[in-house]
């Protein structure tokens, strides 16, 4: 059996009083890639101090490519890449010369290996162009590209595509499988639900602790509680209202002009049809059309939907 | 009557066509999402219904004033959130709030109430006399919403309002931003606003999770509008066309799909590919995907049909117009 190239073990992190990082245990091997999610505060960052070994664990312990993340941080930093949301690149210098700085960072003096990191990025032939002038899709990619110079075994990303579109965002995904096809380990932080799609497991943190790492498909699967509806009705408010009280309904939420909802499984459109009916006398209060005051909202259509992470996400959540 | 009418609005600069013949039409009640890359000219057209700007062509109205002639009418019924929104950190809650209210000609005995009522509504009201600086992201986020809101807006420019914010807050935001565009007149109960129509919100977004939430959609790519519909309309221009395929090898399985005839873009997602295929050729797909890979011991190869996304329905459409 082989090494898994992250390991932790109750790895824990306090501020004070304040828990960070709560026994987290997991283990990401050779070529996965592996999303983190979680919002803000929730520990990720923290998490991943520790093993880049920037911050020593309050307890317990994190191995990254087989050393110790604190007390070898030096070897563990020469192999892994770390690719920053707020990457600082020089605006004022070219794109070969962000790259030829940051590999002399690394002590690295070899201008194929820059050549090569820009092809492998698809930034060959924009060598000379200011970095400033580049749209987001492409300092992305210049992101990447400084994080790959050294060729490391294991690669953090911290939301690399934040406020990219989906066709920069693919372009993006399509080099992570290519590295991950190659052998480099990759780790991801985001809060965003689409991105952790491209991950063939994710974890789920809140309040430092690691409340589920799974693949996407086996996280639908057994951390949605029921089935999920979309439901189309008017007016929306006194469905919500009503949904939110009734027997049998887990979770209801506003989705732009239909309602999301999700059931305990084996409900069936039918029942959550006449529920949204039978509440309409809630309604009365309200300052409704003559005509819906009456009759209480009717479903114009329920319709089964998919799961997606973010319904993971808000089931954990809460 | 629509609060918002853009006809064949145009703005340039220097070589730049930022903003290319766009014509919008929104009503009250309604969500409209201006989806696209960065540079897509979504963020100039906001500025050009705020009038921070001046289109070189075309028209503006907003709740039927002329942008250009009757710019401080048509101003006073617009709430407006830019993307990089300032708070004063060294003021609390309420005192930035005030701020925004006197500035927009609230007088002395209507700011209080105003406030108080807003913050309410975005749920700020208990942090009211914290600074601004000691918020949390989220918590700047409905801040920034309620001081756009002070003066009971018709429309409501919201630009990337929710870049950075986690899936918690996103989703508190939305049901905010939901509630506002509704019907019942809300944050202002007192039955002043007219007839109760709901607001018309328009935002602009990268993410397609966001613009599925409204209730029509407009792609912007290189400053015009390529595509417009709601969700589920734009959906379905790509019905029985997305496969979901998976196998216990992606990479084998990568290669493979590649030469099967009708498979036109293949997208890999973790455990599974995604195949948009040409109109009419799923169950032909399905059927080449299961000769070539014959069942054999440990293989799983599942192939189906799923509903399209809106990435889907993006992705197709900046591949026409490359």
């Amino acid at each position: 059996m082989t090494t898994p190239i992250i390991l932790t073990e109750n790895l824990t992190r306090r501020f004070g009083d304040f828990t960070a990082v709560d026994h987290v245990n997991f283990t990401v091997d050779a070529g996965e890639i592996v999303g983190y999610l979680g919002p803000n505060g929730c520990g990720k960052t923290t998490t991943i101090r520790m093993l880049l070994g920037l911050l020593e664990p309050s307890e317990g312990r994190a191995t990254v490519l087989g050393f110790d993340a604190f007390r070898q941080s030096e070897e563990v930093r020469a192999r892994v890449g770390y690719m920053s949301q707020k990457f600082a690149l020089y605006d004022d210098l070219t794109v070969l010369e962000n790259l030829t700085f940051y590999g002399g960072v690394y002590s690295l003096h070899d201008p194929q290996r820059v050549d090569k990191t820009l092809a492998l990025v698809g930034l060959a032939g924009h060598e000379r162009e200011l970095v400033r002038a580049l749209s987001a899709g492409w300092r992305q990619r210049l992101a990447l590209a400084i994080a790959l110079v050294h060729q490391p075994k294991l690669l953090f990303l911290d939301e690399p595509t934040s406020g990219v579109d989906p066709t920069a965002r693919r372009a993006f995904w399509d080099l992570i499988y290519e590295l991950a096809a190659g052998g480099v380990t990759v780790l991801v932080t985001t809060h965003y639900m689409d991105e952790a799609e491209y991950c063939g497991r994710v974890g789920i943190m809140r309040d430092g602790r690691l409340l589920a790492m799974d693949t996407p498909a086996a996280l639908k699967a057994s951390v949605i509680p029921g089935e999920v509806w979309e439901v189309h009705t008017q007016p929306l408010e006194a469905a919500l209202s009503s949904l939110a009280q009734a027997d049998g309904v887990l979770r209801v939420g506003l989705a732009g002009d239909h309602l999301r909802v999700i059931t305990r499984a084996g409900l069936g459109a039918k029942a959550l049809k006449s529920m949204v009916q039978a509440h309409g006398g809630a309604l009365s209060r309200r300052v409704e059309p003559v005509e819906t005051m009456s009759k209480g909202p009717v479903p114009e259509r329920v319709e089964r939907g998919e799961p997606t992470l973010e319904d993971v996400f808000l089931s954990l959540a809460k | 009557m629509n609060l918002v009418i853009a006809t064949h609005i145009k703005k340039t600069f220097g070589d730049t066509i930022a903003v290319d013949d766009v014509s919008l039409s929104i009503a009250p009640g309604e969500i409209y999402g201006l989806v696209g890359s960065d540079g897509a000219g979504k963020t100039t057209t906001l500025r050009l219904l705020v009038g921070a700007l001046k289109a070189d062509a075309g028209e503006i109205a907003v709740c039927g004033k002329d942008v250009r002639r009757q710019g401080e009418l048509a101003r006073a019924c617009i709430g407006y959130l830019s993307q990089r929104f300032s708070l004063y950190e060294d003021l609390t809650v309420l005192e930035n709030i005030r701020f925004f209210a006197e500035m927009r000609g609230l007088k002395q005995d209507e700011w209080l109430p105003r406030c108080m009522e807003i913050l309410d509504f975005v749920g700020l009201a208990g942090f009211k006399d914290r600074r601004a600086g000691q918020l949390s992201g989220g918590m700047k986020q409905k801040l920034g919403l309620a001081s756009a809101l002070v003066t009971q807006p018709r429309v409501l420019l919201l630009d990337e309002p929710t870049t950075g914010v986690d899936p918690v807050t996103r989703q508190d935001f939305w049901q905010l931003v939901i509630r506002i565009a509704s019907p019942t007149p809300h944050p202002s109960p007192d039955g002043k606003e007219a007839g109760g129509e709901g607001v018309a919100v328009i935002l602009t977004t990268p993410y397609m999770d966001e613009a599925s939430r409204c209730h029509r959609v407009g792609f912007m790519r290189g400053g015009k509008i390529i595509a417009e519909g709601s969700p589920s309309d734009l959906r379905a221009t790509l019905e029985g066309r997305i496969l979901e395929v998976r196998d216990h090898s992606l990479s084998t399985l990568r290669k493979a799909v590649g030469k099967i005839k009708g498979v036109e873009d293949v997208r890999a997602f973790g455990d599974k590919l995604h195949l948009r295929v040409r109109p009419g050729r799923a169950e032909s797909v399905i059927a080449a995907l299961a000769d070539a890979f014959p069942t054999r011991a440990g293989s799983r190869l599942e192939a189906r049909l799923i509903p399209p996304t809106l990435e889907d329905v993006f992705i197709m459409l900046s591949e026409k117009s490359d």
